[in-house]
């Protein structure tokens, strides 16, 4: 678990994690970008652009991303994993500053900074939350956490 | 790329966000009307847990709820900036599945997370200027 000392194999899991998820996410913005703009009702447009190099390699790494999660959550709590996700909202920004050449406003870096704390945030608390069970004999509730 | 109304771009991202939504909630509830998968892998092989994940409906109503999902956020990358869209869709999801997880879920969503869900939620007021 979270608190165990985790091996290099670990680290490289939880780096895939927190990169596979915005560079992927980033590769789909490009291909969509670079298509001309699509319109519902032309839905036949969205499933062609699954076939595009930009989106296809998008697509591959998330599905990395998406292996990578499980796998992180094999052996570590949901609430360590989570940060790792959080703080690929950072990258994304950057990758959008810096590869897209997006114009990123300092508003917009103080949003991402909070939702970050606040994805942080739920990750001190516990993965599983605290549901009261009544005892017959007394009728009142007791706190009994779920066994993870 | 062209530039949609404040409106177009609210819609855009709130499919995302309401599919996402639906397609993690059914899953969710699909999992665990199909029971621990590591008991069913015990007592009837790894065959047996995939037709058990596999015969459930709930499972597939999840995937194709997540898999609009995909298409309604290659719809909004197509009209709006990645800065925007990704940090928008993946925190408001974050918040709608809480309310979600409570009402449809039932589960026990305690005041840290309700926090969270507020911070995120001035972080996407941010995020939107």
């Amino acid at each position: 678990m979270a608190h165990e000392r985790l091996l290099p194999r670990q680290y490289m899991i939880l780096a895939l994690v927190a990169v596979c998820a915005p560079l992927g996410d980033t590769c789909l913005s490009r291909g969509m970008t670079s298509l001309p703009a699509i319109v519902l009702a032309h839905p036949g447009t969205l499933i062609a652009a699954v076939f595009t190099p930009w989106i296809a390699v998008g697509i591959a790494l998330l599905i990395g991303f998406f292996a990578s999660y499980l796998t992180a959550l094999s052996w570590a709590d949901l609430t360590f994993v989570l940060p790792a996700t959080a703080f690929g909202n950072m990258i994304v920004e950057v990758l959008a500053r810096f590869w897209l050449h997006e114009t990123i406003s300092w508003q917009r870096w103080l949003g991402v900074v909070l939702i970050t704390v606040g994805v942080g945030f739920v990750a001190q608390g516990p993965s599983l939350t605290e549901h009261s069970k009544v005892i017959p004999d007394h009728g009142r509730p007791i706190e009994e956490e779920i066994p993870q | 790329m062209t530039h949609p109304s404040l409106w177009s771009a609210t819609a855009m991202i709130a499919a995302v966000v309401l599919c996402s939504t639906a397609g993690e909630v059914l899953t969710a509830a699909a999992m665990k009307s199909v029971g621990d998968l590591d008991e069913i892998r015990a007592h009837s092989g790894i065959k047996g847990a995939i037709r058990a994940v596999l015969t459930c409906p709930l499972f597939f109503a999840g995937v194709s709820f997540l898999a609009l999902a995909f298409f309604s956020l290659l719809l909004a990358l197509n009209h709006l900036n990645l800065s925007l869209v990704a940090p928008a869709s993946a925190s408001l999801t974050l918040v709608t599945n809480a309310i979600a997880g409570k009402i449809f879920l039932k589960e026990n969503v305690d005041r840290r997370r309700w926090t969270a869900a507020v911070l995120v939620c001035i972080g996407v007021y941010f995020l939107a200027h």
